[in-house]
């Protein structure tokens, strides 16, 4: 990857005197390139103005730079309509904007629904709201101890006839990449709906929404070199068509009158009041980015790192790393340190400028099955480097040294 | 940041003095940092005269939570139950010898937390009792 880390102003940034950043911690958010902050720069200062009202020249530039950025993510995940795109605010809005109209018109009491023991909290809490609220059960594929989903018992809990089935593309911790187009596959042929939380995936390898079949997909810009505050949902659109709106609002609603309203039509059904404009125009930057660099070429290497990182890490005395072999995750390392916790593991590593996260990473109830209170999480993109994963195993060594294990 | 990990902090982490549980007791507590899952649990001896006989601590987390719990135990047993309640951030911080940042800050307050929630014979340890 020659040439990319000049485009993120960040990574030359000293932590504390003489100690350069070492950032592997985009898992959580991923850093931004100077062509993403420019767009977002120069939209607020040439072309402000709020979208989809008012006829003068700014706002027909701000609708057009929006409506350009839907259609460029649109374009990303091989959504065949941009009616099928809709802006939301992250990952967590879109799943919830699921779970809250085409859950609850469409999913009635003693309704299974089929998530799995490794989702984010953001995949697990809307629809264990929606269970409480309309008397849901909630079935879960496990995960076995490679760090897989058990797809014996997936197939099980299909013949019991889910409605839905949700489940995450890429775990957050593991860095496990599940069969996603084989699980859509088996749950269509089921009945179920199925969507895909693709927090992880999106940013990190090329995903075509058609190819996987899948009838919903979540992520956020922020996680793929945009900005924060912005992310998208993918459905299809005989699904999103006869879904009830969300928001109530300006720009979601075609007429009004003082007791009732007519919904507008896709995508601005599902968005109501005035959105993250700057935001959507910065995402649309980071897809072009992103391109420009090819997802092939990113996810290649991203392969390449976590196969040298895993080596390295599991030659340290002490070091556990959790999840599956290199073939089967992308660039995610969970991993224990015997005797040391993970919020010191971080701190010590900090003061050589080595930013890592520390914690459960939003997936407690995999963590309560790994029986572990906190892990430390590595995570890479395409800016890290090797010489980056050398310095983190030196990092770990001096943890160690500290704690005298 | 680099005496962050003096040495007393690691051998109250590695050794603890206080750790255990007390049973039976005259108060016990426990709750978690939301941020990380760790918990603790504070069990406290009471005697007549409302002074502190005995007190343990229980539970997991890193290396400043564990030990900053561990010299709390040390400073309230054999004092007033009431002096409890008049401790604050800025002692805990003493006691550590360290200054430290809003997120680790919540590690090292935790025990006082539980410890005062406790004694204040409260549903949980809010924010409110270290400020």
């Amino acid at each position: 990857m020659v040439g990319i880390r000049g485009d993120f102003p960040v990574l030359s940034r000293e932590i504390r005197p003489g100690v350069g950043l070492v950032y592997l911690d985009s898992t959580a958010t991923s850093q931004k390139p100077i062509q993403v902050l420019e767009a977002m720069d120069r939209f607020y200062r040439r072309s402000n103005a709020n979208i989809h009202r008012g006829i003068h020249q700014l706002a027909e530039e701000a609708t057009a730079q929006y409506e350009d950025a839907r259609h460029k993510v649109a374009a990303f995940i091989g959504a065949s309509s941009v009616r099928e795109v809709i802006f939301t605010r992250n990952t967590t809005e879109a799943i919830n904007l699921v779970a809250q109209t085409w859950g609850r018109a469409f999913l009635n009491p003693g309704d299974r629904l089929i998530l799995t023991e490794m989702e984010h909290h953001s995949n697990l809490v809307p629809w264990q709201m929606l269970a409480a609220e309309r008397g849901l059960i909630l079935d879960f594929i496990p995960v076995t101890p490679h760090g897989l989903l058990d797809l014996e018992e997936y197939r099980r809990l299909l013949g019991l006839g889910p409605r839905l089935v949700a489940f995450t593309h890429m775990s957050n911790v593991l860095g496990t990449i599940n069969p996603a187009a084989e699980m859509i596959r088996l749950a269509h042929q089921a009945g179920a709906v199925v969507l895909v939380d693709a927090a992880q995936s999106v940013p990190h390898l090329p995903v075509e929404v058609t190819t996987l079949g899948a009838d919903f997909l979540a992520f956020s810009s922020h996680k793929m070199c945009g900005p924060t505050g912005i992310g998208a949902l993918y459905g299809k659109r005989d699904l999103l068509e006869a879904m009830p709106p969300f928001l109530g609002g300006g720009d979601m609603i075609k007429r009004v009158s003082l007791t009732s309203f007519t919904p507008n039509e896709l995508p601005y059904k599902f968005e109501a009041g005035t959105p993250a404009i700057a935001e959507a125009i910065g995402f649309g930057a980071a897809v072009d980015y992103l391109q420009g660099v090819g997802m092939e070429a990113i996810a290649a290497h991203e392969t390449e790192i976590i196969t040298y990182a895993l080596e390295r890490l599991e030659e340290i005395p002490g070091v556990t790393v959790y999840g599956p072999a290199a073939e089967h995750k992308g660039g995610i390392a969970a991993f224990t340190i015997n005797g040391i916790h993970a919020h010191d593991v971080s701190q010590i590593l900090d003061m050589d400028g080595i930013a890592i996260r520390a914690g459960h990473h939003c997936a407690m109830p995999l963590h309560t099955k790994l029986d572990l209170a906190a892990t430390s999480r590595a995570s890479f993109y395409l800016y890290n480097t090797l010489q980056e994963v050398d310095r983190l195993v030196d990092g770990i060594y001096k943890v160690k040294t500290i704690f005298r294990v | 940041m680099d005496d962050l990990y003096r040495e007393l902090i690691i051998d109250r982490y590695q050794n603890p003095l206080y750790r255990g549980t007390l049973d039976p007791h005259d108060i016990t507590f426990e709750d978690a940092n939301p941020l990380c899952g760790d918990e603790i649990r504070v069990d406290l001896r009471v005697n007549d005269q409302g002074m502190v006989t005995e007190a343990a601590f229980s539970g997991h987390g890193c290396a400043i939570s564990q030990a900053s719990a561990d010299l709390l135990m040390e400073s309230v047993v054999g004092k007033p139950l009431e002096n409890v309640k008049h401790l604050s951030k800025e002692d805990i911080l003493e006691m550590l010898g360290i200054q430290l940042g809003p997120v680790r800050l919540k590690c090292a307050l935790l025990s006082l937390k539980v410890l005062k929630a406790g004694v204040y014979g409260l549903g949980e340890a809010g924010d409110d009792l270290v400020e």
